[in-house]
């Protein structure tokens, strides 16, 4: 267990896969330089990978001061021990006040075997990250500018707010999407700092024998606008309706666990807790309830029109336009509408 | 060739059907108010373990950290196949972070002492932090495997695996012992086996005797329930019926590694979600309010 560096700097660990790096390091990267601001310190990123020298210039774009790049033929492909290794030898090097960590299946896999190897706290799954002074209530000690690590808790029933006193680093792992993406600057400079680490064979405990990567075939993140259904879409063919509109305004296809544990949908195209979270432009959401696990993976949408037949559904709580009504009614009235507008 | 598998198992408040009821005035939940269950992934990793029993041969040890009422699943788990059972409680480990947690299931599992492999759900769905499989991996030494979608294989010593790697899959060897984290794809867990259903329905742990006897010694001194509890005791030992206890000192736990000492990280606060009606425009359903709508969403800009 590591004694708090006061001076220590906020950390990402950039996560890279066949040469790019994943989208919810580029998130990170913007929260760390501003954590990393409010506490008068750099911004640091862990670049392990075989290779991927090129990817230091990007992090640096996107706010990073330090890139602390391990290059090593061994790290080519991700592989829990040697790349938890790695970040636990840095992090002793180094000592990072903070280390957070995309909520990734990679992100998922390394993070507790650091946090366990450090004897340090871990938070899965953060949704949101904050600095505040805390007092301990059992000792009364008043600890100054800790990270708050809040992330849905009890099936996300409630939101819970983890701190860690003072066996530090401060780890988290964040979800995808849930940071906006800051834009990248070339005026920004940083450092790219080599470091040697050794990887010996008992590190090397799986052997690699395929790996089969699916194509992404809907992007939801990548949507500026989703119009997405729910359980009461009722028919696949009613849900050719919202592809209509989604074409019509140039926007993708969500639904709810509802649309797609009843069939109505493929999987990928599911948002919430268990699918994509999105903060889309726009997020229509159709025939959806809006079950608080609905809610998790799309309140943060700049705005969300909500058509339900129901007055009482819980998504007109978050909504800033509902819409009591039929969308069989509703959504071909919306299509014209918007042909008008953009003609 | 036998493979000997040790599952980790938890009973969890069943979140999936939480009600307003369930939830305290000040926010936080009322776990009493809660039914139980068996942690889901945690049935699919029994149910990997009982199958390669089933195919090598070799013994499943079921292993749970909780207070007694957990007995439950231990027994669920004796009725769909496990060759032995073991609940470790203390009130010591009580508020054990993921850290603390798999430190002590990792003392568990080394006073257990022989084993091929370690099964875990990939995550409980209490607290859906898929930490404790990977950190337990770590206090053990051994290399994990997370995600497993199939067991391709086991051929001397070394196992064969399919793992779910969020994009898409990649299969793997690894030189056992390893230890094994099952998503709920992975396989369909058997249901309970009716004849073990008869043979262990009276099956306990001894924090349930107890218990048990102090609801039916209403009015007997602590002497005659302690010795009403070591006589059933004794009796489910003989019948092959006793579901082994163990506490921190029998698996040579660090107290200062356990429980909220040993937890680094602390809640600092709990908020329910509270739906919170801010009010939104409501629009017509009809042409010229959607028509409106569509008007403002270009005039500000959401699109075009």
């Amino acid at each position: 267990m590591t004694e708090p560096n006061r001076q220590g700097e906020v950390w990402v660990f950039a996560e890279q896969e066949d040469g790019a790096l994943h989208d919810v390091t580029l998130e990170l990267c913007g929260k760390a330089r501003e954590l990393a601001d409010r506490l008068g310190v750099r911004a640091g990123a862990v670049l392990p990978g075989a290779g991927v020298g090129p990817l230091a210039k990007r992090l640096i774009a996107q706010g990073i001061d330090n890139v602390y790049l391990v290059d090593h033929p061994r790290l080519a492909n991700y592989q829990t021990l040697p790349y938890a290794n790695a970040l636990v030898t840095l992090i002793e090097r180094h000592r990072p006040q903070i280390v957070v960590v995309g909520a990734t299946a990679i992100g998922r896999d390394m993070a507790p075997r650091v946090a366990s190897t450090l004897r340090s706290g871990l938070t899965a799954d953060c949704t949101d990250l904050d600095i505040a002074d805390v007092t301990d209530p059992k000792a009364g000690v008043d600890h100054k500018n800790l990270l708050l690590q809040i992330r849905p808790a009890f099936g996300g029933n409630i939101i819970a707010t983890i701190v860690n006193y003072d066996q530090w680093p401060q780890m988290a792992t964040v979800r995808e999407g849930v940071m906006p993406l800051k834009p990248a600057s070339n005026g920004h400079a940083g450092k790219i700092i080599e470091e040697k680490i050794d990887i010996d064979d008992t590190q090397m405990a799986l052997k690699l024998i395929q790996r089969h990567i699916e194509p992404r075939k809907v992007n939801l993140k990548g949507a500026r606008v989703i119009v997405s259904g729910g359980g009461g879409i009722g028919s696949k063919d009613n849900f050719k309706l919202l592809y209509d509109l989604a074409g019509a305004i140039g926007g993708a296809v969500g639904a709810s666990r509802a649309a797609v544990d009843s069939g109505l949908i493929d999987k990928e195209h599911q948002i919430g807790q268990t699918g994509t979270t999105v903060r889309p432009a726009l997020y229509i959401a159709v025939g959806i309830s809006g079950a608080v696990q609905h809610r998790a993976g799309m309140e943060e949408s700049a705005k969300i029109i909500a058509i339900n037949t129901d007055r009482d559904a819980p998504i007109f709580s978050v909504a800033h336009y509902g819409i009591v009504g039929d969308f069989k009614q509703v959504i071909p009235m919306m299509i014209k509408a918007i042909k008008e507008k953009t003609r | 060739m036998p493979y000997d598998s040790i599952v980790c198992v938890k009973q969890v408040p069943d979140t999936a059907n939480i009600t307003a009821e369930a939830m305290k005035e000040d926010g936080t939940v009322n776990r009493g108010a809660l039914p139980t269950v068996f942690n889901p992934e945690d049935l699919h990793a029994l149910e990997a373990a009982l199958a390669l029993r089933d195919e090598y041969g070799g013994t499943v040890t079921v292993l749970s950290m909780g207070p007694p009422k957990a007995g439950d699943v231990l027994r669920d788990s004796l009725f769909r196949g496990a060759d032995r059972a073991i609940l470790l409680t203390d009130r010591r480990a009580a508020a054990s972070d993921t850290l603390a947690t798999s430190y002590i299931l990792a003392q568990a599992i080394k006073t257990i002492g022989r084993y091929d492999l370690v099964f875990c759900g990939r995550q409980a769905i209490d607290g859906d932090t898929a930490q404790v499989g990977p950190q337990c991996a770590e206090k053990l030494g051994i290399p994990q495997i997370t995600y497993l979608q199939e067991v391709i294989g086991v051929h001397d010593r070394s196992i064969r695996v399919r793992r779910n790697i969020g994009r898409g899959w990649e299969i793997v060897d690894g030189r056992l012992p390893l230890l094994i984290t099952v998503l709920d794809s992975a396989n369909r867990p058997r249901p309970q086996g009716a004849r073990r259903v008869m043979r262990m329905k009276r099956a306990k742990v001894p924090a349930e005797v107890a218990a048990e006897v102090k609801a039916a010694m209403p009015n007997a001194t602590d002497e005659q329930r302690a010795a009403e509890t070591d006589r059933r005791v004794a009796a489910l030992r003989q019948s092959g019926l006793l579901i082994e206890q163990w506490d921190l000192d029998r698996i040579g736990a660090d107290l200062q590694r356990c429980g909220l000492a040993g937890s680094p990280t602390k809640v600092h606060r709990i908020q329910a979600i509270v739906l919170t009606k801010e009010g939104y425009t409501e629009i017509a359903p009809t042409e010229a309010g959607v028509g409106q709508m569509i008007h403002e969403l270009v005039v500000d800009r959401t699109w075009g």
